[in-house]
C-alpha cells in the first residue's frame, strides 16, 4: 500500500499571534513543529505500511525549513520525503495551497491513499486536505477515527460526525483526513533517528511541477481576509434526565412546542 | 556542564527525555501504586531501539557504550526510577553475554535482547549470599551433556518479567569462590520457577522476585566462559553496570531537584515565592551542585570504560557510591522544601526519596562500594 501523508509545519504555540494590520501569523521567534494532528496522519500511514506493506511518502510545502519536519516524519517510520518549496508559492491560501500540493502529488504518481490531519493548529481552516482531494479529483472521506478495513481496491473506514460517526467504504485511492481518536503517535526511535540524519529530502519547484503559475502563491490566492475574529462558543445543549418513559414524554413535548 | 556528547549520544538523551516526559511521567504515580510490571513503557522503549544500545552492531544492537547506556538510564529515571530500573537491569543481565558470551550464545540470545522482544535478569544475591556474594550456595552440577541446578535467588530485578536470565552458582562446592560458574537459564525450562515476589519501598514500578531452581537442567552449552569463572564474570559485570547504577540515581536526584525548583518557585508564604529566601536558595545550590559533580564522575568513568580500559573497579565504585548518596540527599532535600506536600503522594517528591534508597544498597551496597575502593588505593600504593 503506497501512502502519501501531507503535513504542514506550524509554529509550536498554543496563541497564535496575529498581526494586526496584514492578518498573518506571526512567525518570529517561535519553534516550529510538525502540526498536532498530522502527527496522526504520520502514525496511520505508518501503522498501514506496517500492517499491509508498502511505502510512506511525506509531502509537504514550505520554506527550506519544513525540512526538518519531514526530517521528524521519516524518524517516525516515514520512508520517503519531498519538500515543494518555491518563491513562486509563498503566500498561498489554502486554494493555491492544496491546487500546488495535489501537482506534487502527480509527480508522485503511484498512491492508494493519500492522509492529513484534520486542520492546521496555526490557520484551522481544514480545508487543504479536502482541496487536494478535488484538485486530484479522487474521493475524500475527512474526520476519519479509524481504519476499518482495507482490500485491494477498497476501504472501510469510520468517520467521527458531530451526532455519532459513519463507516463508509470507498474505492482507492481516496483521501482522508484524521481526528486525534485514531491513534496515539509513537516516539521516535534511535534507528529512524540515525535514518532521518542522513534522509535525502527531494525538493520540487515550480519547474518541477506541472502547473499554471497564474495559480500559485499570493496571486493564485482567491482568500481575501477582512477580519480575524474568534467565533463566540456554542452554548450548551439542554440534558433530558429521567426514566426513558420521561424523557420520550419530555422530549415530545419540546418537538411538539419548537415546531 | 557541556559534556561533548556524540550525535548519537544526544539523540539518545533527546529520545529518552522525550519518552520520559512524555510516555512514563504520566503513568508513574500509578505504577508506584500498583507495582505492577510496567509492559506498556518497555514496549515505547523497545521500539525507541533503546534495548540495543547495550548489544554490539553485529548482533542486532547499536554498539553503544556504557556512556550511551548511563545517558538513557539517567533520562529515564528522571521520570520513573522504577521503570528504568526494569531497563537497566536488562543490560545487567545482557552484559555477561555480551562480554564473556561465545559467538554461538552471542546469536542466539542477543539479537532478540537487543529488540527488547525479552529481556534479561541478573541473578547472584541469595537469602544468605548478599555482600558475601562468595556464600551461594545454588549448585550447578555437571552431569553428562547438562548441568543440574538447584537452589535459590532472592530479590532479582525482572525476576519473573525476563526470557534470559543469567544466573551464578557453584559448579564445585569444594573450591569456594573458584567454584562458581556463570551460566544463561531461559525462562520456562523446567525446574525453574518464580517465588515470592516482593512488597518494597521504593522502585515499585519494578518486579522484584524469588528464583526457584529444582533439578532444573540445562545444556552444557549454557555455560558463559568457562567453569570457575562465576565471580570474575560477575566482578566485570559489575564494572560495566556500576555506572548505570550511578546513572539511575543521578536521574532521580535530578527528578528531585527539578520538582524541588518548581515548587520553590510556585509556593508564596510570607507574601513572597519561597525560591527567594536565602535557605531555599542554598539548598538548591548544593543539590545541583552535588547532581553536576555525579554526573561528571559517571561520565567520566562511562567514557574511561568505553575507551577500552578495563581496571575500572575503583572508579565504577566511586560513581556508585558518590551518585546514590546524592541522590538519597537531594530526595530528601526536596521533600524538605516542598514541607508538608513533599511528604503526600499527591506529590512526586516523596516517591524521588523512596527510590533513591535502593541506589544505596543494591548492586553492591555503599559499604562495598567503599571497601572496593579502599582495596584498589591500598594496591596502588603497595605498587
Amino acid at each position: 500500500m503506497n501512502i502519501i501523508v501531507c503535513i504542514k509545519q506550524v509554529p509550536e504555540t498554543t496563541e497564535v499571534r496575529i498581526n494586526p494590520e496584514t492578518n498573518t501569523l506571526m512567525r518570529e521567534g517561535v519553534k516550529s513543529i510538525i502540526n498536532p494532528f498530522d502527527m496522526y496522519a504520520i502514525e496511520e500511514g505508518v501503522r498501514l505500511k506496517e500492517k499491509f506493506g508498502g511505502k510512506v511518502t511525506v509531502l509537504t510545502m514550505g520554506p527550506p525549513q519544513a525540512e526538518a519536519a519531514l526530517k521528524e516524519a521519516i524518524s517516525l517510520g516515514a520512508d520517503e520525503a519531498v519538500l515543494l518549496s518555491d518563491r513562486a508559492f509563498a503566500g498561498s491560501d489554502t486554494w493555491a495551497t492544496s491546487y500546488t500540493l495535489a501537482a506534487g502529488v502527480r509527480k508522485l504518481k503511484e498512491y492508494d491513499l493519500i492522509i492529513c490531519g484534520k486542520q492546521a493548529s496555526d490557520g484551522d481552516t481544514a480545508q487543504v486536505g479536502p482541496g487536494i482531494a478535488t484538485h486530484l479529483d479522487i474521493p475524500q472521506v475527512t474526520y476519519v477515527k479509524k481504519i476499518e478495513e482495507v482490500k485491494d481496491k477498497t476501504i472501510k473506514v469510520e468517520r467521527m460526525t458531530e451526532e455519532g460517526y459513519e463507516i463508509i467504504e470507498s474505492s482507492l485511492p481516496l483521501l482522508i483526513t484524521v481526528v486525534k481518536e485514531i491513534n496515539t503517535p509513537r516516539v521516535p526511535s534511535l534507528r529512524g533517528l540515525m535514518r532521518s540524519k542522513q534522509a535525502k529530502i527531494t525538493v520540487l519547484g515550480v519547474k518541477d511541477l506541472d502547473v499554471e503559475t497564474a495559480n500559485l502563491g499570493l496571486c493564485g490566492s482567491p482568500t481575501q481576509v477582512a477580519k480575524i475574529f474568534t467565533p463566540p462558543a456554542r452554548p450548551e445543549g439542554e440534558k433530558i434526565k429521567g426514566t426513558a418513559e420521561e424523557i420520550v414524554v419530555k422530549l415530545a413535548e419540546i418537538l411538539k412546542r419548537e415546531k | 556542564m557541556d559534556y561533548l556528547f556524540t550525535e548519537e549520544q544526544k539523540m539518545i538523551r533527546d529520545l529518552c527525555r522525550q519518552i520520559a516526559r512524555e510516555k512514563i511521567a504520566p503513568i508513574a504515580a500509578e505504577y508506584d501504586r500498583s507495582e505492577k510490571f510496567p509492559h506498556e513503557a518497555i514496549k515505547i522503549i523497545a521500539d525507541s531501539d533503546l534495548f540495543a544500545i547495550f548489544v554490539p552492531v553485529e548482533y542486532g544492537g547499536t554498539g553503544g557504550g556504557v556512556l550511551d547506556l548511563s545517558i538513557a538510564t539517567e533520562e529515564l529515571s528522571r521520570a520513573c526510577g522504577g521503570i528504568a530500573v526494569c531497563y537497566a537491569a536488562s543490560a545487567l543481565g545482557t552484559f555477561p553475554i555480551v562480554l564473556f558470551g561465545n559467538d554461538q550464545q552471542k546469536r542466539k540470545y542477543l539479537p532478540d535482547l537487543a529488540k527488547g522482544k525479552t529481556i534479561a535478569a541478573f541473578g547472584i544475591t541469595e537469602p544468605e549470599a548478599g555482600s558475601d556474594a562468595s556464600a551461594i550456595k545454588t549448585t550447578a552440577l555437571k552431569k553428562g551433556d547438562h548441568y543440574i541446578l538447584n537452589g535459590t535467588k532472592h530479590f532479582i530485578t525482572n525476576g519473573g518479567e525476563a526470557g534470559i536470565y543469567t544466573i551464578i552458582a557453584k559448579s564445585d562446592r569444594s573450591k569456594g569462590a573458584r567454584g562458581a560458574s556463570a551460566f544463561i537459564v531461559e525462562k520456562g525450562t523446567p525446574g525453574f520457577t518464580f517465588g515470592k515476589k516482593e512488597d518494597k519501598l521504593g522502585i515499585r514500578a519494578s518486579i522484584t522476585s524469588e528464583l526457584i531452581f529444582t533439578d532444573c537442567k540445562i545444556p552444557q552449552e549454557n555455560l558463559i566462559a568457562k567453569e570457575g569463572m562465576g565471580f570474575v564474570v560477575t566482578m566485570k559485570t559489575f564494572d560495566m553496570s556500576r555506572p548505570g547504577v550511578a546513572a539511575q540515581a543521578l536521574g532521580i536526584a535530578q527528578g528531585a531537584l527539578d520538582v524541588a525548583v518548581k515548587y520553590a518557585r510556585e509556593r508564596r508564604q510570607f507574601g513572597k515565592s519561597i525560591a527567594s529566601f536565602q535557605g531555599i536558595q542554598w539548598m538548591l545550590a548544593d543539590m545541583a551542585t552535588k547532581i553536576e559533580a555525579s554526573r561528571a564522575l559517571i561520565y567520566s568513568c562511562a567514557k574511561m570504560i568505553d575507551s577500552g580500559n578495563t581496571n575500572v573497579a575503583k572508579e565504577s565504585a566511586m560513581a556508585k557510591l558518590f551518585a546514590s548518596d546524592t541522590a538519597m540527599q537531594v530526595s530528601t532535600d526536596a521533600v524538605q522544601i516542598l514541607g508538608g506536600y513533599g511528604y503526600m503522594r499527591d506529590y512526586p517528591a516523596e516517591k524521588y526519596m523512596r527510590d533513591a534508597k535502593i541506589t544505596q544498597i543494591y548492586e553492591g551496597t555503599n559499604q562495598i562500594q567503599r571497601n572496593i575502593i579502599a582495596l584498589q588505593l591500598i594496591r596502588e600504593a603497595a605498587k
